[in-house]
């Protein structure tokens, strides 16, 4: 008996197919790095050639690499927090109050977004040098800054919007001024997305390699690091056992935070609302 | 009309008030200065952080490379140079081909996949999207890394089908031309293309879709005359995410795609590195964002011109 | 209810991008009185209340409270308090948490503080419900824990904002009773918005009917209903039947009316109220029209029109009536004293509507 309109309609089908095909596609080439970073071989070739750790030691013991590993936290997580707040302040600002020439205004915050990042990057080099601004990591900090607010304003917006906005006004009417009603309303219940916020801004800023590269003094970032060494052979398996690291962390906290953000959404949802 | 109780006392005048008070008074009555005083960290920072420095590199490209200094006259030797030497010009059309047969391919292989999610799954969505989208946010620079392990000529695909006995020599057409550039790309981005497709079809209203076959209409052109024009704004948000950034990139082109792989991205680079000549730089950087300006624009007025005509 | 005004409103407008949601209003509010601002959607009563909770500021014009002017005060300073239309029930916070929510400035101990939110939740008839958790409160439930939050703060004047628009129509009733039982009992001023008029009508002392930001008349509710104002309040509440007519003379307490249809009407009125000649507007409730199967013996006050459908409501009918040059009917409303309703089986029969003088409402010809 063939199946019902209805049935057929739902089934998994070739587009099913199709999207694990796509699955495949985009993690394929990725998992190259992890498999082939125990690989007993400085080629990256098939036939395997057994398994070693003998990569992974060599990158905790490399010094320049720890050297741009602690760089690298140092300026995500700067970047992370104060990317967060200055997104924060202006998705409030943008969802709570009826401004004019609010798109524009808006615009203008996300242009990093569609601006080849080459471009900023010269861009900011160019007033460094200008300004007489040695090239450091605050220099990356800042052009890491000019990436991650948009991102961080287009997080928390999208948390904020659904938000009741009479809860707010009802912190006002029980007699708490702006500030106590931020800190017992507001903050509460944007906590799951200030945390996804931080997380993808970490991230964003820790992977980021072309603002590093045009930007960077004599510290530098991990991926610029990891570009230095893309020139030498014998370093290869040693960046695929730091890239398959980076790689898993990486994972794990985008995932964490994807499921932290759409969590909030949830409970967000429920509980709004007098009906 | 007021009720019938006497008349209003005198003693409630407006009132006198002081300046902090008085100020306080207009912030509460224009709330679009609430607003903007909230704003006002954020621009300020952005302002700095991105309207100067392009006002600088504008101004710098009126500029000429006088050996280790800047000749501060203004001029158009700059862009003089770009129009004349073929490179520059060619390199930029090259750079939009690519990036626009990047955006065609990445686009057309996400559409099919974002349908499936929004449509045909269930429960779950959340998962399958995370799935999908998670690799995008980990390192560009390893991603293409590994295609450049991958394409190369010891590498992956070819040490791969050697040993199955597939071929029996390297195959050299597969790493340093355009066409990794393309499949590089295409990879690094299509884990994200997804998205504001997948926005837009999750949106479209499922009775919609029901009044088109209670009037008639087989899936496929359901499909045709509901679907798809109704997540054309996803579709076309998606081609933009992609194709502006992409039209600038370095990494790609340097590391997969060989002499005849690169990207005007990489000129701009080298202009501000190696070769050394900011102004011309600068001229070339803007010359291209212009470009891809235009190209955006006429992009967006062909699908205005399409939508007018179908609907 | 002391005399005293705790609310004045005086010459307030509210523009919003050259539309004037509130148009030159001026009001008193009375100290403990249920008093309801009532009108279409879109009349300006909700933006009148948010201006009196300070989450709008006037265009022009000022709000007094307690004889202090609010233009400077936030409305974290504002020593009213206000129940949401969403209720806006803080959902990271339990009942508890949420009724007290506006205590931690009070300076009070907890347990002082937990004994108080005790106490309300008595009055609003959930005990035993602190701890539960703000998400799992039904609809009905979170609107007595929103007004609980507002009245243990004890403002000098509660703002309800259609707080029992989204109930259920039983609830709805029993909550109205409810609260204007508790207003009583409390002594707080209630300022009510709300769309219903049969709502406002039962529980305010005085209701203020708004129409495109004006306030058209405020009155009683017994006022409202009987001697409306304006075309528009009169259509408002309840049922009105209009008919055009000329005034022909006037004195002895009645105006002599030139009806049209209605024939010849004679109402009765303060002397002088409408000048001989002018276009005048005659209304009639359709409880006060007395319907009959034979002609009365009056030539003033009587029509004679042809039975058209009727509607059986059980307690009540209404009736509709066609009278020649009128296409439409005139609405009369009876009350089913007897076993069997009246003029169910009559349709297309000849009756007579009739009516006392003091039954007419004038209005001004527009």
């Amino acid at each position: 008996m063939s199946a019902s309109w209805t049935q057929k309609r739902d089934r998994f089908g070739g587009l099913g197919v199709y999207t694990v095909i796509y699955l495949a596609f985009i993690y394929g080439p990725v998992l190259v790095l992890p498999v082939f970073s125990f690989n007993d071989s400085i080629y990256v070739a098939f036939p395997l050639k057994g398994f070693t750790l003998q990569w992974y030691e060599d990158m905790i013991n490399n010094p320049g690499m720890l050297a741009a590993l602690m760089n690298s936290l140092k300026v995500g997580g700067t970047v992370a927090v104060l990317s967060t707040i200055l997104g924060t302040l202006a998705a409030k600002a943008v969802t709570r109050y009826r401004m004019p020439g609010r798109g524009p205004v808006v615009g203008f915050i996300m242009l990093p977004l569609v601006i080849p990042e080459i471009i900023m990057g010269i861009a900011l080099l160019v007033m460094a040098s200008t300004g007489g601004i040695p090239l450091s990591l605050l220099t990356i900090g800042v052009g890491h800054m000019l990436l991650c607010v948009p991102f961080a304003m287009v997080v928390m917006i999208s948390r904020l919007e659904g938000f009741d906005k009479s809860l707010e006004e009802a912190g006002l009417d029980l007699g708490e001024n702006p500030w106590w009603v931020f800190w017992r309303v507001t903050f509460p219940l944007a906590i799951p997305g200030l945390i996804a916020s931080l997380m993808l801004t970490f991230t964003i800023s820790f992977d980021e390699f072309i603002l590093a590269f045009f930007l960077a003094g004599t510290d530098v970032t991990l991926p610029v690091f990891i570009w230095s060494q893309l020139r030498f052979p014998q370093k290869l398996p040693g960046v695929l056992a730091l890239g398959a690291t980076i790689l898993t962390v990486t994972f794990i906290m985008i995932t964490f935070a994807e499921w932290f953000r759409q969590r909030g959404d949830q409970a967000r949802k429920s509980s709004s609302g007098g009906m | 009309m007021v009720e019938r109780a006497e008349a209003a006392p005198v003693r409630l005048e407006a009132p006198r008030l002081g300046l902090i008070d008085r100020i306080r008074a207009a912030a509460m009555r224009h709330e679009s200065i609430r607003g903007y005083a909230l704003l006002s960290p954020t621009m300020v920072c952005m302002l700095v952080a991105l309207a100067i420095p392009l006002a600088i590199l504008v101004t710098l490209s009126f500029w000429t490379q006088n050996y280790l200094t800047y000749d501060r006259t203004f001029s158009f030797n700059n862009y003089i140079v770009y129009f004349e030497k073929p490179i520059y010009l060619k390199l930029l059309l090259k750079s939009v081909r690519i990036s626009g047969a990047v955006t065609l391919a990445t686009v057309l292989l996400a559409y099919p996949a974002a349908y499936f999610i929004a449509f045909k799954v269930k429960k779950n969505k959340l998962m399958w999207l995370i799935l999908i989208t998670v690799p995008f946010w980990t390192s560009y620079l390893l991603r293409v890394f590994a295609w450049k392990v991958v394409l190369g000529f010891n590498g992956v695909i070819n040490s791969g089908l050697i040993t199955l006995g597939v071929i029996d020599a390297p195959l050299e057409f597969i790493l340093y031309n355009p066409t990794a550039v393309v499949i590089t790309l295409a990879h690094a981005w299509a884990a994200f293309a997804i998205l504001p497709i997948y926005v837009s079809l999750e949106k479209i209203d499922r009775s919609l879709l029901e009044a088109a076959a209670d009037l008639g209409e087989g899936p496929v052109m359901s499909f045709l005359r509901v679907t798809l024009p109704l997540s054309m704004p996803g579709v076309i948000a998606s081609s933009l995410l992609v194709f502006i950034p992409t039209t600038g990139d370095y990494v790609t082109p340097n590391l997969v795609g060989g002499p005849t792989g690169i990207m005007i991205g990489n000129i701009i680079a080298s202009l501000f590195g190696k070769a050394n000549n900011w102004p011309l730089g600068a001229a070339t950087a803007i010359m291209s964002m212009l470009f891809i300006t235009l190209v955006v624009c006429a992009f967006l007025w062909f699908t205005k011109q399409v939508r007018e005509r179908v609907a | 209810m002391s005399d005293e005004h705790i609310i004045s409103i005086r010459g307030v407008f509210k523009e919003f991008g050259g539309v004037k949601a509130v148009n030159d209003v001026n009001l008193e509010i009375l100290r403990g009185e249920f008093f309801s601002l009532l009108g279409p959607s879109g009349c300006g009563k909700t933006t009148l209340l948010r201006m009196l909770a300070g989450f709008e500021a006037p265009t022009r014009g000022e709000i007094f409270i307690d004889e202090q002017a609010m233009s400077a005060i936030p409305p974290h300073r504002r020593p009213v308090n206000m129940v949401f239309q969403s209720y806006a029930i803080f959902p990271h916070l339990d009942v508890r948490g949420n009724i007290a929510f506006g205590m931690r400035k009070s300076g009070l101990p907890k347990s002082e503080i937990n004994a108080r939110v005790e106490e309300m939740l008595e009055m609003i008839k959930l005990p035993g419900y602190a701890s539960r958790g703000a998400t799992q409160l039904s609809g009905g439930e979170r609107q007595r824990v929103a007004l609980a939050r507002a009245l243990i703060k004890q403002p000098k004047v509660l703002l309800l904002d259609e707080p029992l628009g989204a109930l259920d129509k039983k609830l709805r009733e029993q909550m109205q009773l409810e609260l204007r039982a508790l207003q009583k009992s409390v002594g707080i001023t209630f300022v009510f918005v709300t769309h219903d008029q049969e709502e406002a009508l039962t529980m305010s002392d005085r209701v203020a009917v708004m129409s495109k930001g004006r306030v058209l008349q405020v009155e009683g509710p017994m006022g409202l209903y009987e001697q409306p104002t304006t075309r528009f309040v009169a259509d408002f509440i309840g049922t009105m039947n209009f008919f055009d007519g000329t005034v022909r003379g006037g004195g002895n307490g009645a105006t002599t009316i030139d009806a049209g249809v209605l024939g010849e009407v004679r109402a009765e009125t303060k002397d002088g109220a409408f000048g001989a000649g002018s276009e005048i507007v005659v209304a009639i409730r359709p409880e006060k029209l007395r319907l009959t199967f034979e002609a009365p013996g009056d030539s003033v006050n009587v029509v004679q029109g042809r039975m058209g459908p009727a509607a059986y409501l059980g307690d009540r009918s209404h009736l509709y009536v066609y009278l020649t040059g009128r296409d439409e009917p005139v609405a009369v409303a009876m009350q089913n004293a007897g076993r069997s309703a009246v003029g169910i089986d009559r349709i297309d029969q000849p009756v007579w509507l009739s009516w006392d003088e003091d039954a007419i409402v004038l209005l001004a010809g527009e």
